[in-house]
Protein backbone atom coordinates (compact mmCIF):
# COMPACT_ATOMS: atom_id res chain seq x y z
CA UNK A 1 0.00 0.00 0.00
CA UNK A 2 1.19 3.03 -1.10
CA UNK A 3 2.60 5.99 1.16
CA UNK A 4 0.01 8.43 -0.71
CA UNK A 5 -3.11 6.14 0.35
CA UNK A 6 -2.12 7.08 3.91
CA UNK A 7 -3.22 9.99 3.06
CA UNK A 8 -6.72 9.42 2.86
CA UNK A 9 -6.87 6.83 5.88
CA UNK A 10 -8.41 6.93 9.37
CA UNK A 11 -9.38 5.23 11.69
CA UNK A 12 -12.56 2.99 10.62
CA UNK A 13 -14.72 3.30 14.02
CA UNK A 14 -17.34 6.22 14.69
CA UNK A 15 -16.35 7.15 17.66
CA UNK A 16 -12.60 7.82 16.75
CA UNK A 17 -13.55 9.87 13.26
CA UNK A 18 -14.11 13.11 15.42
CA UNK A 19 -10.93 13.02 16.90
CA UNK A 20 -8.40 14.32 15.72
CA UNK A 21 -5.55 11.77 16.47
CA UNK A 22 -7.39 9.34 14.89
CA UNK A 23 -5.53 10.43 11.25
CA UNK A 24 -3.00 9.97 10.06
CA UNK A 25 -2.91 6.60 11.18
CA UNK A 26 0.55 5.27 12.77
CA UNK A 27 3.04 2.43 10.85
CA UNK A 28 4.02 0.07 13.09
CA UNK A 29 6.84 -3.15 12.26
CA UNK A 30 6.64 -1.81 8.61
CA UNK A 31 8.19 -3.80 6.29
CA UNK A 32 8.67 -1.34 3.18
CA UNK A 33 9.05 -2.27 -0.53
CA UNK A 34 9.82 -0.31 -3.62
CA UNK A 35 7.09 -1.00 -6.54
CA UNK A 36 8.19 0.94 -9.46
CA UNK A 37 5.66 3.20 -11.47
CA UNK A 38 5.85 5.49 -14.78
CA UNK A 39 6.32 8.79 -13.54
CA UNK A 40 3.17 11.14 -14.13
CA UNK A 41 4.23 14.62 -13.39
CA UNK A 42 0.98 16.46 -14.05
CA UNK A 43 -0.35 13.35 -11.54
CA UNK A 44 1.83 14.48 -8.74
CA UNK A 45 1.13 18.12 -9.25
CA UNK A 46 -1.92 17.73 -8.80
CA UNK A 47 -2.30 15.81 -6.09
CA UNK A 48 0.26 17.99 -3.74
CA UNK A 49 -2.39 20.83 -2.64
CA UNK A 50 -4.33 17.49 -1.55
CA UNK A 51 -1.48 16.62 0.80
CA UNK A 52 -1.44 16.63 4.67
CA UNK A 53 2.30 17.78 4.75
CA UNK A 54 2.19 17.95 8.63
CA UNK A 55 1.11 14.19 8.41
CA UNK A 56 2.88 13.43 5.84
CA UNK A 57 5.98 14.57 7.71
CA UNK A 58 5.32 12.03 10.27
CA UNK A 59 4.74 9.28 8.65
CA UNK A 60 8.20 9.93 7.05
CA UNK A 61 9.63 9.75 10.05
CA UNK A 62 7.88 7.14 11.64
CA UNK A 63 8.88 4.96 8.83
CA UNK A 64 12.81 5.87 8.95
CA UNK A 65 12.57 7.65 5.22
CA UNK A 66 14.42 10.93 5.07
CA UNK A 67 13.05 13.86 6.85
CA UNK A 68 10.97 16.18 3.90
CA UNK A 69 11.35 19.91 3.94
CA UNK A 70 9.42 22.02 6.34
CA UNK A 71 6.92 23.29 4.13
CA UNK A 72 5.42 21.89 0.42
CA UNK A 73 7.28 21.92 -2.29
CA UNK A 74 5.83 25.35 -4.41
CA UNK A 75 4.40 24.31 -7.84
CA UNK A 76 8.12 25.90 -9.65
CA UNK A 77 9.84 23.79 -7.56
CA UNK A 78 8.23 21.03 -9.67
CA UNK A 79 9.69 21.29 -13.25
CA UNK A 80 13.04 22.28 -14.31
CA UNK A 81 12.85 26.06 -15.29
CA UNK A 82 15.08 25.91 -18.14
CA UNK A 83 13.89 22.29 -19.88
CA UNK A 84 10.21 22.40 -18.43
CA UNK A 85 11.24 18.64 -17.42
CA UNK A 86 10.33 16.88 -14.02
CA UNK A 87 12.32 18.07 -11.15
CA UNK A 88 14.37 15.82 -8.96
CA UNK A 89 11.51 17.68 -6.26
CA UNK A 90 9.14 16.14 -8.23
CA UNK A 91 11.06 12.66 -8.70
CA UNK A 92 11.49 12.30 -5.44
CA UNK A 93 8.16 12.84 -4.71
CA UNK A 94 6.85 10.39 -7.32
CA UNK A 95 9.26 7.74 -5.11
CA UNK A 96 7.85 8.49 -2.05
CA UNK A 97 4.14 8.85 -2.59
CA UNK A 98 3.50 6.32 -5.15
CA UNK A 99 6.64 3.88 -5.43
CA UNK A 100 7.69 3.23 -1.84
CA UNK A 101 4.62 0.85 0.13
CA UNK A 102 3.91 -0.81 2.88
CA UNK A 103 4.16 -4.47 2.46
CA UNK A 104 3.66 -5.81 5.71
CA UNK A 105 3.20 -4.43 9.37
CA UNK A 106 0.00 -2.65 10.85
CA UNK A 107 -1.55 0.75 11.37
CA UNK A 108 -2.52 2.07 14.98
CA UNK A 109 -5.04 4.49 15.70
CA UNK A 110 -3.89 7.42 17.60
CA UNK A 111 -7.07 7.72 19.42
CA UNK A 112 -8.09 3.82 20.23
CA UNK A 113 -5.17 2.47 19.47
CA UNK A 114 -6.73 -0.53 17.43
CA UNK A 115 -4.27 -1.96 15.00
CA UNK A 116 -4.87 -2.68 11.06
CA UNK A 117 -3.04 -5.34 9.58
CA UNK A 118 -1.34 -5.07 6.41
CA UNK A 119 -0.02 -8.10 4.58
CA UNK A 120 1.03 -8.44 0.63
CA UNK A 121 0.58 -4.82 0.56
CA UNK A 122 -3.06 -4.68 1.76
CA UNK A 123 -4.47 -3.00 4.55
CA UNK A 124 -7.44 -4.58 6.35
CA UNK A 125 -9.93 -2.61 8.23
CA UNK A 126 -12.37 -4.56 9.31
CA UNK A 127 -13.36 -4.27 12.79
CA UNK A 128 -14.10 -7.58 15.55
CA UNK A 129 -18.27 -6.97 15.89
CA UNK A 130 -17.74 -5.67 19.59
CA UNK A 131 -16.23 -2.78 17.99
CA UNK A 132 -18.24 -1.44 15.26
CA UNK B 1 -32.84 -13.67 8.21
CA UNK B 2 -34.29 -12.53 11.47
CA UNK B 3 -32.61 -14.90 14.06
CA UNK B 4 -29.09 -14.24 13.10
CA UNK B 5 -29.55 -10.41 12.87
CA UNK B 6 -28.31 -8.84 9.79
CA UNK B 7 -24.40 -9.22 10.42
CA UNK B 8 -24.41 -12.73 9.76
CA UNK B 9 -27.12 -12.80 7.39
CA UNK B 10 -24.76 -10.96 5.24
CA UNK B 11 -21.64 -12.15 6.19
CA UNK B 12 -23.39 -15.84 4.61
CA UNK B 13 -25.29 -14.68 1.97
CA UNK B 14 -23.19 -11.83 0.60
CA UNK B 15 -19.41 -11.78 2.15
CA UNK B 16 -18.47 -15.43 2.20
CA UNK B 17 -20.28 -15.75 -1.59
CA UNK B 18 -18.13 -13.54 -3.40
CA UNK B 19 -14.71 -14.64 -1.06
CA UNK B 20 -15.70 -17.45 -2.62
CA UNK B 21 -16.42 -17.06 -6.29
CA UNK B 22 -13.92 -13.82 -6.44
CA UNK B 23 -11.63 -15.33 -9.70
CA UNK B 24 -14.91 -16.01 -11.40
CA UNK B 25 -17.03 -12.99 -10.61
CA UNK B 26 -13.78 -11.20 -11.96
CA UNK B 27 -13.31 -12.72 -15.35
CA UNK B 28 -16.70 -11.79 -16.11
CA UNK B 29 -16.22 -7.89 -14.68
CA UNK B 30 -14.13 -6.80 -16.81
CA UNK B 31 -16.27 -3.89 -19.75
CA UNK B 32 -17.08 -0.44 -17.81
CA UNK B 33 -20.66 0.80 -17.87
CA UNK B 34 -20.78 4.27 -20.19
CA UNK B 35 -22.45 6.13 -17.18
CA UNK B 36 -19.92 5.21 -14.89
CA UNK B 37 -17.04 5.47 -17.50
CA UNK B 38 -18.17 8.96 -18.62
CA UNK B 39 -18.65 10.01 -14.48
CA UNK B 40 -14.87 9.05 -13.63
CA UNK B 41 -13.85 10.83 -16.97
CA UNK B 42 -15.37 14.09 -16.41
CA UNK B 43 -13.70 14.76 -12.92
CA UNK B 44 -11.31 17.58 -12.94
CA UNK B 45 -7.47 15.76 -12.62
CA UNK B 46 -6.29 15.51 -9.52
CA UNK B 47 -9.63 14.76 -8.23
CA UNK B 48 -9.59 12.49 -5.27
CA UNK B 49 -12.41 9.56 -4.55
CA UNK B 50 -13.62 6.48 -3.27
CA UNK B 51 -15.10 3.28 -5.29
CA UNK B 52 -17.08 1.49 -2.14
CA UNK B 53 -17.34 -1.94 -2.49
CA UNK B 54 -14.83 -1.61 -5.70
CA UNK B 55 -15.11 -5.46 -6.25
CA UNK B 56 -12.25 -6.51 -8.68
CA UNK B 57 -11.50 -2.58 -9.43
CA UNK B 58 -12.19 -2.17 -13.08
CA UNK B 59 -13.04 1.36 -12.36
CA UNK B 60 -10.06 2.34 -10.74
CA UNK B 61 -8.51 1.99 -14.24
CA UNK B 62 -10.68 4.37 -16.20
CA UNK B 63 -8.94 7.62 -15.50
CA UNK B 64 -5.35 7.76 -14.54
CA UNK B 65 -5.39 11.52 -13.63
CA UNK B 66 -7.73 10.89 -10.29
CA UNK B 67 -6.74 9.00 -7.31
CA UNK B 68 -9.12 6.40 -6.16
CA UNK B 69 -9.02 4.24 -2.78
CA UNK B 70 -11.10 1.18 -3.61
CA UNK B 71 -12.45 -0.82 -1.00
CA UNK B 72 -14.40 -4.12 -0.76
CA UNK B 73 -15.28 -6.84 2.24
CA UNK B 74 -13.43 -9.44 0.03
CA UNK B 75 -9.96 -9.96 0.66
CA UNK B 76 -9.59 -12.29 -2.65
CA UNK B 77 -11.56 -9.36 -4.66
CA UNK B 78 -9.20 -6.62 -3.31
CA UNK B 79 -6.45 -9.13 -4.13
CA UNK B 80 -7.24 -8.51 -7.46
CA UNK B 81 -8.19 -4.88 -7.88
CA UNK B 82 -4.79 -4.22 -5.97
CA UNK B 83 -3.11 -4.31 -9.21
CA UNK B 84 -4.41 -1.29 -10.63
CA UNK B 85 -2.08 1.58 -10.86
CA UNK B 86 -1.98 4.65 -9.63
CA UNK B 87 -4.87 3.50 -7.22
CA UNK B 88 -4.99 1.76 -4.48
CA UNK B 89 -7.38 -1.09 -2.64
CA UNK B 90 -8.03 -1.66 1.10
CA UNK B 91 -10.49 -4.46 2.86
CA UNK B 92 -12.83 -2.27 4.36
CA UNK B 93 -16.93 -2.64 5.47
CA UNK B 94 -19.17 -0.09 3.96
CA UNK B 95 -20.38 0.77 7.24
CA UNK B 96 -17.47 1.45 8.84
CA UNK B 97 -15.29 3.17 6.27
CA UNK B 98 -11.38 4.03 6.99
CA UNK B 99 -11.39 7.77 5.69
CA UNK B 100 -11.60 11.44 7.03
CA UNK B 101 -15.17 13.17 6.70
CA UNK B 102 -15.76 15.71 4.17
CA UNK B 103 -12.60 14.94 2.32
CA UNK B 104 -13.64 13.57 -0.63
CA UNK B 105 -14.44 15.02 -4.29
CA UNK B 106 -16.23 12.19 -5.18
CA UNK B 107 -17.65 8.84 -4.95
CA UNK B 108 -18.83 5.51 -6.70
CA UNK B 109 -20.91 2.84 -5.02
CA UNK B 110 -21.98 0.57 -7.84
CA UNK B 111 -23.89 -2.44 -7.14
CA UNK B 112 -22.61 -2.83 -3.38
CA UNK B 113 -26.06 -1.31 -1.38
CA UNK B 114 -28.63 -3.37 -2.97
CA UNK B 115 -26.19 -6.00 -0.54
CA UNK B 116 -27.30 -4.71 2.82
CA UNK B 117 -30.34 -6.73 4.23
CA UNK B 118 -32.25 -3.95 6.19
CA UNK B 119 -34.05 -0.70 5.08
CA UNK B 120 -31.95 0.59 8.09
CA UNK B 121 -28.56 -0.39 7.13
CA UNK B 122 -29.07 0.24 3.18
CA UNK B 123 -29.71 4.21 4.12
CA UNK B 124 -27.17 3.86 6.69
CA UNK B 125 -24.74 2.57 4.01
CA UNK B 126 -25.63 6.02 1.88
CA UNK B 127 -24.50 8.46 5.09
CA UNK B 128 -21.79 6.29 5.40
CA UNK B 129 -20.50 7.24 2.06
CA UNK B 130 -22.58 10.69 1.67
CA UNK B 131 -19.93 11.61 5.06
CA UNK B 132 -16.76 11.31 3.19
CA UNK B 133 -17.86 13.86 0.15
CA UNK B 134 -16.65 17.69 0.83
CA UNK B 135 -19.86 20.06 0.16
CA UNK B 136 -19.03 20.38 -3.04
CA UNK B 137 -18.33 16.47 -3.93
CA UNK B 138 -20.91 14.31 -5.38
CA UNK B 139 -21.72 10.16 -5.29
CA UNK B 140 -22.55 8.22 -7.89
CA UNK B 141 -24.53 4.78 -6.57
CA UNK B 142 -25.68 2.06 -8.60
CA UNK B 143 -28.36 -0.49 -7.27
CA UNK B 144 -30.08 -3.76 -9.43
CA UNK B 145 -33.61 -3.01 -9.95
CA UNK B 146 -36.73 -4.65 -9.37
CA UNK B 147 -38.35 -3.64 -12.61
CA UNK B 148 -36.36 -5.41 -15.49
CA UNK B 149 -38.86 -7.41 -17.37
CA UNK B 150 -36.28 -7.40 -20.20
CA UNK B 151 -33.47 -9.37 -18.58
CA UNK B 152 -33.44 -12.89 -18.34
CA UNK B 153 -34.61 -13.22 -14.61
CA UNK B 154 -37.35 -11.68 -15.38
CA UNK B 155 -38.66 -10.11 -12.43
CA UNK B 156 -40.99 -6.92 -12.42
CA UNK B 157 -43.23 -4.12 -10.33
CA UNK B 158 -44.96 -6.41 -7.48
CA UNK B 159 -42.59 -9.33 -7.18
CA UNK B 160 -40.82 -9.91 -3.70
CA UNK B 161 -37.46 -7.33 -3.92
CA UNK B 162 -35.91 -9.63 -1.39
CA UNK B 163 -34.40 -12.29 -3.13
CA UNK B 164 -31.56 -15.04 -3.49
CA UNK B 165 -29.90 -14.96 -6.93
CA UNK B 166 -28.03 -17.84 -7.80
CA UNK B 167 -24.15 -17.59 -9.09
CA UNK B 168 -23.37 -20.78 -11.06
CA UNK B 169 -19.32 -21.67 -11.11
CA UNK B 170 -18.48 -24.68 -13.31
CA UNK B 171 -14.92 -26.20 -12.81
CA UNK B 172 -13.44 -28.56 -15.14
CA UNK B 173 -13.94 -31.81 -13.67
CA UNK B 174 -15.47 -30.60 -10.52
CA UNK B 175 -19.11 -30.04 -12.18
CA UNK B 176 -21.04 -27.18 -11.03
CA UNK B 177 -21.28 -25.55 -7.53
CA UNK B 178 -24.25 -22.95 -7.27
CA UNK B 179 -24.25 -20.13 -4.57
CA UNK B 180 -26.51 -18.13 -3.48
CA UNK B 181 -26.62 -14.08 -3.22
CA UNK B 182 -28.66 -12.04 -1.17
CA UNK B 183 -30.13 -8.84 -2.78
CA UNK B 184 -32.64 -6.00 -2.13
CA UNK B 185 -33.89 -5.17 -6.03
CA UNK B 186 -34.85 -1.29 -5.91
CA UNK B 187 -38.47 -0.06 -6.87
CA UNK B 188 -38.59 3.10 -8.85
CA UNK B 189 -37.99 5.76 -6.68
CA UNK B 190 -36.59 4.19 -4.34
CA UNK B 191 -32.69 4.81 -4.32
CA UNK B 192 -33.60 8.34 -4.53
CA UNK B 193 -35.62 8.20 -1.07
CA UNK B 194 -32.66 6.50 0.66
CA UNK B 195 -30.29 9.31 -0.64
CA UNK B 196 -33.15 12.06 0.88
CA UNK B 197 -33.35 9.27 4.46
CA UNK B 198 -29.47 9.96 4.84
CA UNK B 199 -29.64 13.48 4.51
CA UNK B 200 -28.32 13.82 0.88
CA UNK B 201 -29.99 15.56 -1.99
CA UNK B 202 -30.56 13.83 -5.63
CA UNK B 203 -28.78 15.76 -8.22
CA UNK B 204 -29.56 13.29 -10.96
CA UNK B 205 -30.70 10.04 -11.39
CA UNK B 206 -32.11 7.54 -13.50
CA UNK B 207 -32.49 3.84 -14.79
CA UNK B 208 -29.72 1.90 -17.11
CA UNK B 209 -29.94 -1.77 -18.04
CA UNK B 210 -31.87 -3.56 -15.26
CA UNK B 211 -30.22 -0.73 -12.68
CA UNK B 212 -31.43 2.34 -10.53
CA UNK B 213 -28.90 5.49 -10.51
CA UNK B 214 -28.49 8.35 -8.92
CA UNK B 215 -25.54 10.85 -8.48
CA UNK B 216 -26.15 12.22 -4.84
CA UNK B 217 -24.57 15.26 -2.50
CA UNK B 218 -24.87 16.08 0.91
CA UNK B 219 -27.78 18.20 1.85
CA UNK B 220 -27.53 21.41 2.68
CA UNK B 221 -26.98 21.86 6.60
CA UNK B 222 -30.72 23.16 7.66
Amino acid sequence: MKILTLNFLCCARKTCKSSPASFPLHPKEASLEQIETDINALFIKNILPRLDWEAMKTLTIELGLPALPTEPPSPEALEDPDSGEPSQTLKDLHQLLMETSIESGALRCGNCDHEYAVKEGIANFLLPSHMV
Amino acid sequence: MSTKGPNAYEEQHVHSVYEEIAPHFSSTRYKPWPIIESYLKDLPPGSIGLDVGCGNGKYLAVNKEIFIVGSDRSSNLISIASQHHPNSAIVADILSLPHQPSNFDFAISIAVIHHLSTPARRIEAVTSILECLKPTGTALLYVWALEQESSRRGWSEGDDQDVMVPWVMRKKGEGERTFQRYYHLYRKGELEGDVVSAGGEVVESGYEKDNWWVIAKRGSPS
